[in-house]
C-alpha cells in the first residue's frame, strides 16, 4: 500500500512522458489556408514540416519526350493490341516507356511482358494493365465531374508501385463474427485503419464503395417524421467520410457545413466533388477491379480472397487535388484521355 | 435596501488596489470602486459596438445577429472595422470588462479580509475566454481563428472547428474536460441533495447536522470528504473542467493538426504490446 502511489505515479510520469515524445504533436506555428466565410472555423490547417514532407513526396514526373502522333497505326504492326491500336507507332513506344516508369520501375518491360514475345497476353500483369487502361479511359472520359480537365494516369494511383500502395480489403475484424453474441463486436469497437484508427465500423468501404448503401441517413425535420436510420447507420457513414477527410488530408468542414451537413445550400463545392468521387470508385471497383479477382494470383488478393480496391486515398494520397493537381494527363491525351470505341 | 447589522463594518474607505479613495463608495447594494467603473465603461463601450455591429449587419433577429473576427488574410494585424476590426475592438472591451469584474471582486475580498477564492474562480473563466480569442489565435497567426460573437454563429464555430480534426471525442483533453463537468455537476447535486435530506427531517423531528450527512456518506462508500472538503471538492472540479476545456481547444491546430482518433498512435505503438 506504501509502495502503490509511488509505482502508480511513476507508471503515469512513463506512459505521459511516451505520450508527449511519441504521439507526433505539431509545434506553431502552422499552416492554415481559410476555406470559408469569417468567423465559421472553416479552416484547413496542416503541420508544416508534414506539409513540405507531403509536397515532397507528390511531385508529378514530367513525359520523357514528345511523341509523333503520324505515321502508321500500332494495331498494323501489332495486330493483338485492343486497345492501344489507334495511337501512332512512336506514341505507343512513349506511353509504354512511361508506364513502366510509373508502375514497374525496377522490374521494366518485362514486369507485365513476355521478353520473348512481347506480343504474348499470359502473364496476368499484361492482363489486368489492358484492363487498367481502360479504366484509366473510362475515367478521363466518363468522370469529369470528378477529375475534370486534372484527369488520371497510372502514376496518379501507382507511383511507381506495381500494385498501388493506398488500396483496401474487406476488413474482418480480428474474431470472426459469427460466434454467437459473445464476442459479437457489431463490426466496430476496434482499430478501423480506414476510418483514421478510431472505433467506428472497420468494413465501411465495402458498403459504399462496392455495395450502394445509402449514405444520407440525416433527418431533415426538427420533429420525428420516418426516418428509418439507426445510430449504426450513421456510424458507418461517418466511418465513410473519415476515410474520406483522411485520405485528402483536409476536415469535415473541406465539404460540409457541420450544423446541417445535409444542407447542399450550405456545403462548400467540393462536396458536389466529392459527391461523383464516391459514385466513381464504387463504379471502378464494381466494373474493374472485381471482375478482376481471378486473374489476380492469391498473394495479391485480401484475407477474404477479394481483390484490391480503389479508395479515395488511392488516388489523393493526403492531398485535397492528387499530386497537387498536377495535370499529367494534358501530354498523354491521345493514349488515355478518349475512350476505347 | 436595508443594511445588514454587520455590513456598517466593512463598508469603509480602503483596500483599493489602485486609485486610493476615488470611487471607494457604494451605490445602493452595490460597491462602486475603479474598476467598477472601468467594468462599467468597457461593458458599455463593448454593448454599444455589439449593438452597431448587428445596426449595420443584415438582421435583428437575436438569434442570428453575428460580429465576425477578420478574415485570415489580415494576420494578428488589425482589420477595417467592418471586416473584423468591430470584433478585435469588442474583444480588447469584453477582455477589459471581464478582467476589472475580477479586480472588483478582489477589493472586495480586501475590505472583507477574506480569501481570494472567488475571483481566483473567475478568473479561470476569463482564462477560458481569453485561450479562445487570444492564445490560439495568437498560436495559429491570425485573429481569424478567433469565435465569432453571435448565438447562432459562436455554436457553428464550435461545431465545425471540432469537426475539423475529424472526431472531438477522442481529444484526451475534451476527454478530461467533459470527465470533470459530469463530476463536477455530480458533486454538486450529490452535496445538495445532502443539505436538503438533513435540512428536511420528518414531521416533528430536528433538523440534523454534519455528523448525520458524513455518517450517511460513510456508510454509503466508506468515506465522507466532510463539509469544508465537498467545498474544495467542488472548486477544483469545476475549474479542471475549465481548465482541461481551454486546453482542449488551444491543441487543437497549435499542435494537433490532424484527426483526433489518430491521435492514439501512440497508445496502439507502446513497446509493451506493438
Amino acid at each position: 500500500m506504501k509502495l502503490a502511489v509511488p509505482v502508480i505515479g511513476a507508471i503515469a510520469v512513463l506512459f505521459t512522458g511516451w505520450m508527449m515524445a511519441k504521439a507526433g504533436w505539431t509545434i506553431p506555428p502552422v499552416e492554415t489556408k481559410q476555406v470559408g466565410y469569417r468567423g465559421t472555423g472553416a479552416f484547413v490547417i496542416h503541420d508544416k514540416d508534414q506539409e513540405k514532407k507531403t509536397m515532397a513526396a507528390n511531385v508529378a514526373p514530367a513525359p520523357p519526350y514528345e511523341p509523333d502522333p503520324n505515321g502508321p497505326r500500332a494495331k498494323e504492326a501489332h495486330p493483338g493490341l485492343q486497345v492501344l491500336g489507334d495511337l501512332s507507332e512512336d506514341q505507343l513506344n512513349r506511353l509504354m516507356a512511361s508506364i513502366a516508369e510509373w508502375v514497374a520501375p525496377e522490374e521494366g518491360c518485362t514486369y507485365c511482358h513476355n521478353a520473348e514475345n512481347m506480343a504474348d497476353y499470359s502473364k496476368y500483369q499484361i492482363q489486368v494493365a489492358r484492363r487498367m487502361l481502360q479504366m484509366t479511359r473510362t475515367i478521363n472520359a466518363d468522370w469529369k465531374q470528378h477529375v475534370g480537365q486534372t484527369g488520371v494516369t497510372c502514376y496518379t494511383c501507382h507511383r511507381g508501385n506495381p500494385a498501388p500502395k493506398q488500396v483496401w480489403f474487406k476488413e474482418i475484424g480480428p474474431t470472426p463474427t459469427d460466434t454467437g453474441w459473445v464476442g459479437w463486436r457489431n463490426g466496430q469497437n476496434v482499430v478501423a485503419k480506414n476510418a483514421d484508427g478510431s472505433s467506428l465500423p472497420y468494413d465501411a468501404l465495402s458498403e459504399y464503395l462496392l455495395g450502394d448503401r445509402p449514405i444520407r441517413v440525416h433527418t431533415l425535420t426538427a420533429l420525428p417524421s420516418g426516418n428509418k436510420a439507426g445510430i449504426m447507420d450513421t456510424e458507418h457513414t461517418y466511418a465513410l467520410m473519415t476515410h474520406m477527410s483522411q485520405s485528402l488530408n483536409v476536415g469535415c468542414v473541406f465539404c460540409h457545413s457541420s450544423r446541417a451537413f445535409n444542407a447542399w445550400d450550405e456545403s462548400p463545392p467540393q462536396r458536389v466533388t466529392a459527391f461523383y468521387g464516391i459514385r466513381m470508385a464504387r463504379a471502378l471497383n464494381k466494373d474493374y477491379m472485381e471482375p478482376l479477382t481471378k486473374t489476380f494470383p492469391a498473394n495479391r488478393l485480401g484475407v477474404t480472397g477479394d481483390v484490391a480496391k480503389v479508395g479515395c486515398a488511392t488516388c489523393h494520397q493526403g492531398v485535397n487535388k492528387p499530386l497537387y493537381g498536377a495535370n499529367m494527363l494534358k501530354d498523354y491525351l491521345a493514349e488515355l484521355g478518349g475512350k476505347t470505341q | 435596501m436595508a443594511l445588514l447589522s454587520f455590513e456598517r463594518k466593512y463598508r469603509i474607505r480602503g483596500g483599493t488596489l489602485i486609485g486610493g479613495d476615488l470611487f471607494d463608495f457604494w451605490v445602493g447594494p452595490f460597491y462602486v470602486g475603479f474598476f467598477g467603473v472601468t467594468t462599467a465603461f468597457f461593458a458599455f463601450v463593448g454593448t454599444a459596438l455589439i449593438l452597431y455591429g448587428a445596426a449595420i449587419g443584415p438582421t435583428w433577429n437575436i438569434w442570428q445577429i453575428n460580429i465576425a473576427p477578420p478574415d485570415l488574410k489580415y494576420g494578428l494585424g488589425f482589420a477595417p472595422l467592418k471586416e473584423g476590426g468591430l470584433w478585435q475592438i469588442i474583444t480588447i472591451c469584453a477582455l477589459g470588462a471581464f478582467g476589472s469584474w475580477a479586480l472588483r471582486e478582489v477589493e472586495i475580498c480586501r475590505k472583507l479580509g477574506i480569501g481570494y477564492h472567488v475571483p481566483f474562480a473567475f478568473s479561470f473563466a476569463i482564462f477560458a475566454y481569453f485561450t479562445l480569442e487570444v492564445i490560439r489565435p495568437v498560436l495559429l497567426g491570425a485573429w481569424a481563428h478567433g469565435f465569432p460573437y453571435g448565438i447562432f454563429s459562436h455554436l457553428d464555430w464550435v461545431s465545425n472547428v471540432g469537426y475539423q480534426y475529424l472526431h472531438f471525442h477522442y481529444n484526451p483533453a475534451h476527454m478530461l474536460g467533459v470527465s470533470f463537468f459530469f463530476g463536477t455537476t455530480f458533486a454538486l447535486s450529490l452535496h445538495g441533495a445532502l443539505i436538503l435530506s438533513a435540512t428536511n427531517p420528518a414531521p416533528g423531528e430536528t433538523v440534523r447536522g454534519p455528523e448525520h450527512e458524513d455518517t450517511f456518506f460513510r456508510d454509503t462508500i466508506g468515506y465522507s470528504i466532510g463539509t469544508l472538503g465537498i467545498h474544495r471538492l467542488g472548486l477544483f472540479l469545476a475549474l479542471a473542467a475549465v481548465f482541461w476545456s481551454a486546453v482542449c481547444i488551444v491543441i487543437s491546430g497549435p499542435f494537433w493538426t490532424k484527426g483526433w482518433p489518430e491521435w492514439w498512435n501512440w497508445w496502439l505503438k507502446l513497446p509493451i504490446w506493438a
